[in-house]
């Protein structure tokens, strides 16, 4: 096992080496000046350019430069946001939670939902419930979630008025940030009816950012579930006549899930994605919008960095992935 | 008795496969459907000059946010409705679908034409060039999608051209890695062999002897890439980054629509429907493509 994770850290170093060379060569290629743009001024005199050019390191040759950024980025410096001055570093953290408590509220309404749904519509494969939940999981699946977003706030915000527009929490309430999770800076603040406007807030965008990963959970759990369930041991099982609930619940279900939990995994690249469209559309302040509005002010330092934090994320969450692989599937990890 | 086999000609045996493939197709009948309203929505892109009522950027200062006919203070001049500076929905959207579709056949060109040849030489020649290569594609797919083509259109900047370019550089890595294992795989193979042994240059075995026998799983794959470009490049028009307006592009529309959505119902809706239409319509054409190609489920 210790060979395994080994093997799998070695094969990230390239890949991640490729990583920051992007991220490097990404304001390099910008149009326009680097130095100026990467210091967020404009029409400088020839004296104040050389200065910020020294002080940007952009005098030396570009492999010691790409060598200084690598050795900043090892010390975890990150270089500062343009607009607010502010350590990158200090405001992904400050705003990371924020996504990943709506990550992690989409990833477990898709499973909690899209596995129970994938395993009945194999059981009864053809019957009402199998097409009508896989033509529904096709539809989440060619969905257009910045739309979709959309339409549930017409509909729950705008007409029947239910759940807010837009933020994390009702601005009536205030308390200190423990954990940074509003969820549970909510509950533990006391304030009664905290916690019910946190989750008011959170529950549009995790069922908009859960959609595409639910039609994906439910389609592959349908399609393992019954490949397991054609299988030899299987037909065994079900010949030494074990009641239908012990084969599908043990010999099946544990089998089929080895894909699915990779499916699941797999998912956290797409949630990023999703989340630059959701946080956008419901304002809401995490790691995606952050991005957006980056992008949009060119505020570049923020831009690069942000781009290879989130990079490095997927990245270790893929790994990660890959471990519970090896660790359940045993021919796997001793291939 | 005279011997049984009867030769076929080529054409003969294409005629045949196709015949094969149209009937493992035609099982699927979602398929079908998607078929028939991608082939409706290639012909209102084709014939959009002759279908559309009204210009598609031709504002009607008369007849701003006019609801659609079925509405009250609909118009019949109108079908579905107006926008905010009155330009006709139907119109927008019957143009908007030749945007989608030249979108998807740029971009899976790109992508596939790409993917292909860097595919065929890591797989053909193994050995560095194949881990070099491999590990520039790991690279690239480490990035989650959108968020590479979004910092790619920013490096380029915005418009229309740069996005499709951004989005076929970020899904050029999926069609090589197809290529190669299916290269991987053919390589083994006795006629792969055989055409060596009777002088077969690099590039003939490559592109004439085992680029025809890996293209089932590529074809899919082509497939799902057109309705995922459509919808990224929708997103990115709907981030300010892609198609720029006045262009009746779909995202476009929707992001120029956001601000009315409590009070317009009908800018917000269309759009997007019109986006999911067809995103579904080649979702389920890639399902019954998969069925037809995938040898294993033939013979199930």
């Amino acid at each position: 096992m210790v060979r395994f994770i080994l093997s799998k850290l070695l094969y990230l170093v390239p890949t991640f080496l490729g990583i920051t060379i992007i991220a490097f060569s990404f304001v390099r290629i910008l149009p326009g000046d680097p130095v100026l743009l990467m210091a967020g001024e404009r029409g400088v005199t020839p004296e104040r350019h050389a200065e910020l050019t020294a002080q940007l390191g952009y005098d030396k040759h570009v492999v010691l430069q790409y060598f200084d950024f690598l050795g900043r980025l090892l010390q975890g410096d990150l270089g500062n946001s343009l607009v607010t001055k502010k350590p990158v570093l200090t405001e992904f953290l400050a705003l990371f939670p924020a996504t990943v408590e709506l990550g992690l509220c989409a990833i477990i309404i898709a499973t909690v939902i899209g596995v129970p749904v994938g395993v009945l519509a194999a059981i009864k494969r053809g019957s009402w419930f199998d097409q009508v939940s896989m033509t529904t999981a096709l539809v989440g699946f060619s969905m257009p979630i910045f739309w979709w977003g959309l339409l549930l706030i017409i509909f729950f915000s705008g007409i029947l008025g239910w759940t807010p527009v837009s933020g994390r929490i009702s601005l009536m309430y205030f308390f200190p940030d423990v954990t940074g999770f509003m969820l549970i800076d909510s509950l533990i603040s006391g304030q009664s009816g905290a916690f019910r406007s946190a989750i008011s807030h959170l529950i549009l965008p995790s069922v908009v950012l859960a959609t595409i990963p639910l039609a994906v959970i439910a389609r592959q759990t349908r399609s393992a579930m019954l490949e397991v369930m054609g299988e030899d041991y299987v037909r065994t099982a079900r010949a030494k006549g074990m009641p239908a609930s012990r084969v599908i619940g043990i010999h099946a279900l544990r089998n089929a899930m080895i894909p699915v939990i990779t499916t699941i995994g797999l998912q956290i690249g797409v949630l990023m994605a999703g989340a630059i469209l959701t946080e956008t559309i419901f304002s809401w302040p995490g790691i995606g919008k952050w991005m957006i509005d980056s992008i949009s002010r060119r505020d570049y330092p923020v831009v690069q960095s942000g781009l290879l934090l989130i990079a490095g994320l997927v990245m270790l969450v893929n790994l990660l992935v890959d471990l519970t692989y090896g660790l359940i599937n045993p021919r796997i990890r001793n291939k | 008795m005279s011997d049984a086999t009867v030769k076929l000609s080529d054409a003969a045996i294409r005629r045949r496969m196709l015949a094969e493939f149209w009937f493992y197709f035609s099982q699927n009948r979602g398929a079908v459907l998607g078929l028939v309203v991608f082939l409706l929505l290639v012909l209102v892109a084709v014939c959009a000059s002759l279908l559309a009522p009204h210009d598609p950027t031709m504002q009607y200062r008369d007849a701003l946010l006019v609801p659609p006919v079925w509405e009250d203070g609909g118009r019949a001049g109108f079908i579905l409705g107006t926008d905010a500076v009155g330009r006709d929905m139907l119109s927008r959207l019957i143009f908007g679908a030749q945007y989608s579709l030249f979108i998807g056949i740029v971009v899976v060109s790109i992508a596939l034409v790409g993917g292909i040849v860097i595919g065929l030489i890591a797989g053909f020649f193994g050995g560095w060039v194949d881990t070099v290569i491999m590990r520039v594609m790991d690279v690239i797919l480490a990035f989650p999608s959108l968020l590479l083509a979004l910092v790619l259109v920013a490096v380029l900047g915005p418009g229309l051209t740069n996005a499709m370019i951004a989005i076929a550089i970020v899904y050029q890595p999926h069609f090589a890695r197809l290529t190669r294992a299916a290269v991987m795989s053919e390589m083994k193979r006795e006629y792969v062999t055989a055409a060596r042994v009777a002088g077969a240059g690099n590039l003939r075995l490559m592109f004439r002897t085992i680029l025809p026998n890996c293209l089932a799983p590529l074809i899919v794959q082509a497939t799902l890439s057109f309705s995922s470009a459509v919808l990224d490049a929708a997103a990115l028009g709907f981030l300010g980054m892609g198609a720029q307006p006045p262009a009746p592009e779909w995202g476009t529309m929707l992001a120029e629509a956001r601000e009315f959505i409590l009070r317009a119902w009908w800018v917000v809706t269309f759009p997007g429907l019109a986006i999911l239409i067809s995103v579904l319509a080649i979702n389920l054409m890639g399902d019954g493509l998969r069925d037809a190609l995938d040898p294993k489920l033939k013979r199930s």
